[in-house]
């Protein structure tokens, strides 16, 4: 900097700045302008990324419902008259339907508004109504030739018209909707038969077809999801923890310790995918279980955790001071009983901390379960463990991309809403270590 | 006897024996416990390791082998001249093996009696029908001999199963009764415990040796029956990539390579600067409570699910950029492109570059700072002209780590850069990578004998090798460059 050191013209004076000092001080603070900007711009891509999913899925929790009062007709459901439940449930949804389609016209004319060119107004209520109507009369028999009153998930476009999702204009466009169909819904609002009310059914209802979003839920997925967890937990945890202390305590400096810490740094910087493809390739093709499952995820995420773990662990085995260790040697305990009486306890909050983080990751883990079949389209709820971890399930993060690759726009609301659910989890568990850590966490 | 049942009883078994080893080894020195070599628990779990380890160890051989020895006493069975053109002795047995299972669970839900079975070979029009209401799917309908084949792969299966519940009981008994038998108050239980446990801490670390072997096996494996299929000069210079499931599709790797480092090239582009400058922001000027502000806000981009980027991409980043940028300016009309997936991804990346960063960067010590502001430079001058100089090794290395992550990240092209594989330069054009193509060619149903689907493993290869070489570099580089302060 010898350059800059010498004076530029015969006179200087501390107190008035030349004109060098004044270009490098302006430098400095375009520097510091820049790093400034910089933070100013990760923080904001945060918060628009967190507004833009808040904003998106908010209006999931939410459903529009449609309250009627469906006349179990006997002649429809129950011709014979003997409530034989073999019998009765021969009477298909499409049997169901016009049930449904009755109460509907009964609707308009209570209401007594009248619109012109209004059509199949039985639309506007979701096609799963004639399932839920079903399964009640199949589970209470005794129902059939009564009245009673169903509260009906509305379809995804009258949904969709309550969130601002739906407009008249697009209405006009749209073939599963139209604008006469709005009218009445706004009628009906107006009268109290349609309300929007929080939606359970969004966090336990299993998945839903392509042409009923309304109906799409996140239950099995959340199931799944838990399920893999549990397999990751009972696999990595010990697994972990029993690598880190022979690697921390034990290890001699050799060739086999060198390749094992040389893998475990490579492991954690694997591309996810890969982990898939070992997935298909060893547990499904050559171990033969079956794929959707539950447990082939948890076992292709407890590699992925296993570094994340490790590295954990080892930190906090490293941070109890040796003093520990030299004191319980210098008492008589073996090496062993020094690692597992008195390291192993003083070291635990640290690796349980280590562990929650690992879980988060590895519940947001989306593109190993893409390739071991997670994407299958799953109705059914697994069972309970043990079997229900060789059931077909599918997994939070799959759920969101799954919905992202339907056509109707009602799905990107769905994926959205999922997406707070799985934020939430990561949220809680975060919070969880992050408490332990204040709790238990002991500077030496 | 199902597998959970074996395990539990070798487990009870297991408990057993330490009781009893724990009491023997105290009725041998009558209570007082000072004869003893090590403490009387340490007896106990001597037989517990014994009941259970070998037992473990033989079922886990067992079930692994098991499949290799039925398949090879099953295959020839099936009559070569009955295999359909197409097909292969390997996906007729993945039928047997499917169909045998189905008929298990149906079996187990009571939909078929094993006793209809037998009668069953004239009847097997029905078979596939029963098959599919227990929510088993056969390709093709079945053939006599195939049927046959899985009839006999359960019988073989099941014999198998009882031969291995007896030997693993047998083994357990014996060894846990041998651990027993041997059990003196001069014994050393202690050391043989602990010996024990020392092999179970080594197996344990060596999983991480076994999942690498496994990824490069199986890797390697079905890449090489891919090249059997399709000529390596063609997948590796060949410019177009056009998979067809009918045969002679077009399998060149280079328009997905492309992609890949375009949208990488755009990530590190917006990520490095942000993450270096933040870093350098947060190192040298910020004020402590800025500092614990801002510094886990950005370390919580790092936690994010990629999913949750991706999402962000298709149905904010991407929308905006076409109406804003793309369509105004006449270079495309399509949401998902290299520009969406590539800014995306640097903001997942900011974290990554900034956290190695701000480590490096507070590694430089203290002295090297006063020293640079002694000769009278200014904060900055010091930053560009001393610190990071002295960071750069590290700085590289944190550069070419984000790279290699943005080279294997899957979620955010998946969702926003598109399906078309394509050698443009326009970034607003939809582009595909590595991942996406791995991706699609993986999900859904998939023959393994197709080149179309094996190219996957050979793409999935080159992203191995091409992260792992990136990595090792920039390892290297740390240790070659770093200075050795003190």
């Amino acid at each position: 900097m010898t350059d800059m050191s010498a004076p530029s013209s015969g006179k200087t004076s501390l107190l008035r700045l030349d004109a060098r000092t004044k270009k490098r001080n302006a430098a400095e603070r375009r520097f510091r302008a820049y790093g400034a900007i910089c933070v100013g711009i990760a923080v904001v891509a945060l918060v628009v990324l967190m507004a833009s999913i808040l904003k998106n899925g908010t209006s999931a929790f939410f459903q529009t419902h449609i309250t009627l009062d469906i006349e179990l007709l006997e002649s429809k459901l129950d011709k014979t008259g003997n409530r034989d439940i073999a019998e009765m449930s021969k009477v298909s949804t499409f049997g169901y339907a016009p049930l449904i389609k009755n109460a509907m016209e009964a609707k308009i004319e209570e209401l007594g508004v009248d619109i012109e060119g209004l059509k199949k107004p039985q639309d506007m209520i979701s096609k799963e109504a004639a399932a839920q109507l079903r399964r009640f009369v199949l589970a209470n028999p005794d129902v059939v030739g009564g009245t009673y009153e169903f509260e009906f998930l509305a379809s995804g476009r009258i949904d969709g018209y309550f969130k601002g999702r739906v407009t008249m204009e697009s209405a006009e466009r749209d073939k599963n909707v139209s604008p006469q169909q709005l009218m009445l819904a706004d009628a009906m609002k107006e009268e109290g038969s349609l309300n929007t009310s929080f939606n359970w059914k969004f966090i336990t209802w299993p998945d839903a077809s392509e042409n009923r979003p309304e109906a799409a839920g996140l239950g099995v997925a959340i199931i799944g999801s838990f399920y893999m967890m549990i397999v990751v937990l009972v696999l990595a945890l010990p697994i972990g923890v029993a690598a880190s202390i022979y690697l921390e305590e034990f290890a001699p400096k050799n060739w086999f310790t060198d390749l094992i810490e040389v893998n475990i740094s490579n492991l954690a910087a694997v591309p996810s995918i890969v982990f898939g493809i070992l997935g298909l390739a060893i547990f499904i093709n050559f171990a033969g279980l079956p794929q959707s499952a539950p447990i082939v995820g948890g076992l292709v995420l407890t590699l992925m955790t296993l570094p994340t773990i490790i590295i954990a662990t080892r930190a906090s085995l490293k941070a109890v001071p040796p003093s520990i260790r030299e004191a319980a040697l210098g008492v008589g305990a073996s090496k062993m009983q020094t690692v597992f009486h008195h390291v192993l306890p003083l070291a635990a909050p640290g690796i349980l901390t280590g562990t929650i983080i690992g879980l988060a990751q590895a519940l947001g883990e989306t593109a190993p379960l893409l390739l071991i079949g997670m994407v299958a389209f799953v109705r059914e709820y697994p069972s309970g463990p043990p079997e229900g971890f060789f059931d077909p399930a599918a997994a939070l993060p799959v759920q969101v991309y799954n919905w992202t690759q339907r056509a109707d726009p009602a799905f990107v609301e769905r994926a959205s809403g999922a997406i707070i659910v799985l934020l939430v989890f990561l949220l809680v568990m975060n919070l969880v270590a992050i408490i332990l850590r204040r709790r238990f966490e002991r500077r030496w | 006897m199902a597998i959970w049942l074996l395990v539990l009883i070798v487990l009870a078994m297991g408990f057993a024996g330490f009781v009893l080893g724990r009491k023997r080894a105290l009725n041998a020195v009558g209570g007082n416990i000072r004869n003893l070599h090590s403490l009387p628990s340490y007896y106990g779990q001597t037989v517990f390791i014994f009941a259970i380890v070998p037992a473990f160890l033989l079922m886990i051989c067992w079930l692994i082998l098991e499949p290799f020895y039925i398949e090879s006493r099953v295959s020839g069975m099936i009559d070569p001249t009955e295999i359909a053109d197409g097909s292969s002795t390997s996906l007729v047995m993945s039928d047997v093996r499917r169909i045998s299972s189905g008929l298990d669970t149906a079996v187990d839900r009571g939909v078929l009696r094993e006793g209809d079975l037998d009668g069953m070979r004239n009847d097997l029009d029905t078979l596939r029908a029963r098959l599919g209401d227990v929510g088993v799917a056969v390709g093709s309908d079945i053939k006599q001999s195939v049927f046959l084949a899985a009839q006999e792969y359960r019988s073989i299966g099941a014999t198998l199963r009882g031969v291995m519940s007896g030997v693993v009981l047998l083994l357990s008994i014996a060894a846990a009764a041998w651990a027993f038998l041997r059990l003196t108050p001069e014994f050393r239980a202690r050391n043989v415990t602990e010996a024990a446990i020392k092999v179970l801490l080594i197996l344990a670390s060596s999983v991480a040796v076994m999942t690498t072997i496994g990824i490069v096996m199986s890797l390697i494996f079905e890449t090489s029956n891919f090249f059997k299929m399709y000529p390596l000069s063609e997948f590796l210079f060949s410019t177009t990539w056009n998979p067809q499931f009918r045969g002679g599709s077009d399998l060149g790797i280079l328009p997905l390579l492309w992609g890949t480092l375009y949208v990488s090239f755009v990530a590190l582009l917006v990520a490095v600067p942000v993450g270096l400058f933040s870093a350098i922001y947060l190192a040298e000027y910020a004020t402590k409570r800025v500092r614990t502000f801002a510094k886990p806000v950005i370390e919580i981009l790092a936690g994010i699910p990629t999913i949750v980027y991706g999402l962000f991409a298709l149905i904010t980043v991407g929308p905006l950029l076409r109406d804003y940028f793309a369509q105004p300016l006449g270079l495309g009309a399509s949401s998902s492109s290299v520009m969406t997936a590539g800014l995306v991804m640097g903001i997942m990346l900011i974290p990554f570059v900034s956290s190695l960063s701000d480590d490096i960067i507070n590694a430089v010590p203290q002295s090297m700072r006063d020293g640079s502001y002694g000769l009278g430079a200014t904060q900055s001058e010091t930053v560009r002209q001393v610190i990071i100089p002295a960071a750069l090794p590290g700085i590289i290395g944190a550069i070419l780590l984000a790279a290699s992550r943005a080279i294997g990240e899957t979620m955010i092209v998946v969702l926003g850069a598109g399906a078309a594989a394509k050698l443009s330069l326009n970034p607003f054009e939809a582009m595909t990578t590595i991942t996406v193509k791995i991706v699609s060619q993986l999900t859904g149903d998939t023959e393994f004998a197709s080149p179309e689907t094996l190219v996957a493993f050979a793409l999935g290869l080159s992203l191995f090798v091409v992260t792992l070489g990136l990595n090792v570099l920039a390892l290297w580089i740390v240790r070659r460059y770093r200075e050795q302060y003190e």
